[in-house]
């Protein structure tokens, strides 16, 4: 049963870590877009 | 589409919640290997979308391509048109010569399928959203072949008592994985404004591996286990209907993944686009 529940925590630790960094990416994304609008206010 | 995505984001957590559950309680349990056997429900379908994402980033590779040129979008087209007409035709035709196991009505299934990708991939996206849609689907892609990477070996240990044999479908796999890392290496550290047309030819040749490592097993002997769907092979029906479950439950939560990674890339060339459009216009005010 150490195998199966390594292997099924293993998928979603993959699935969360790739999430973080697209959410990650959202976030940088929507700094650069807050300084592009702050500098043409 | 706003009020769309946490919908479908929602169904898709409670088809993944069931999905578990049909493959911890409900699948029954095989008898020589016992519960670990439970591990292909999750290496399986993801092994088979990262197939489906991999395929898809070639069609949106191959459209990147060849929609610079209208003339050979149009020699493309008609090459899919034919392409389709005789995956139709050839199976039945040469039956004698497909593998066993393999069905003329699934290569036929498969060439119709090919078509219809390529065409609505065509409609729905322009050339530069091709791209978009290439890049999208190669990390996404790599995500799960990573999963199958890894779920593999731990199934492995204790069923054959090692982690790892260099056996033709595990290292096609591994070189598979290796190609679409360097795809997305390429993608992220070249600033080159030729390097989605060199990314596009890489996939395109990274997409001939798919096919070998599926049909490794058909073809070769290897220590993996030989197709438990066509090829011969055997399922029991409550397994295989656990193992589409779960498909389906990865398929969705692909989609979503995409989606959203998609909607990312197209914001990001938007603000990079609006950046470099400033950048150029600064110099100039600052003159008046």
């Amino acid at each position: 049963m150490t195998y199966l529940y390594t292997a099924y925590a293993a998928t979603w630790a993959i699935h969360v870590v790739y999430l973080v960094t697209v959410v990650r990416r959202y976030s940088q994304l929507k700094k650069e877009v807050d300084e592009l609008n702050r500098k043409k206010s | 589409m706003k009020k769309a995505f946490p919908i479908l984001g929602l169904l898709t957590a409670v088809l993944l919640s069931y999905a578990l559950y049909e493959a911890l309680v409900v699948a029954p349990t095989e008898q020589t290997m016992g519960d670990v056997q439970r591990i292909f429900y999750y290496h399986v379908p993801s092994a088979w979308t990262a197939f489906l994402l991999f395929f898809l980033n070639f069609l949106a590779s191959v459209q990147y391509l060849v929609r610079r040129d209208p003339k050979t979008d149009a020699i493309a087209n008609w090459v899919v048109i034919a392409l389709g007409v005789l995956t139709c035709i050839a199976p039945y035709a040469f039956r004698n010569l497909l593998p066993v196991g393999v069905y003329p009505s699934s290569v036929v299934t498969t060439g119709i399928a090919f078509v219809g990708l390529y065409f609505l991939i065509h409609k729905l996206f322009s050339e530069q959203q091709t791209d978009m849609l290439a890049l999208t689907t190669a990390e996404v892609g790599v995500v799960f072949c990573t999963v199958v990477l890894v779920t593999g070996p731990i199934w492995a240990r204790p069923v054959w008592g090692i982690w790892w044999t260099w056996d033709v479908r595990l290292t096609s796999t591994l070189v598979l994985w290796l190609i679409y890392v360097s795809y997305l290496v390429l993608r992220r550290f070249s600033s080159s404004g030729q390097t989605p047309v060199l990314a596009a030819a890489l996939a395109v040749f990274g997409a001939l591996d798919v096919p070998l490592v599926y049909f490794s097993i058909w073809f070769f002997r290897t220590q993996h286990p030989q197709p438990v769907i066509g090829g011969g092979g055997a399922i029991d029906p409550r397994m295989l209907h656990v193992l589409l479950i779960n498909w389906l439950a990865f398929l969705c939560f692909a989609f979503l993944v995409c989606w959203s990674r998609y909607r990312l890339e197209r914001a990001k060339r938007e603000v990079d686009e609006t950046l470099a459009l400033e950048a150029l216009l600064e110099p100039r005010s600052a003159l008046r």
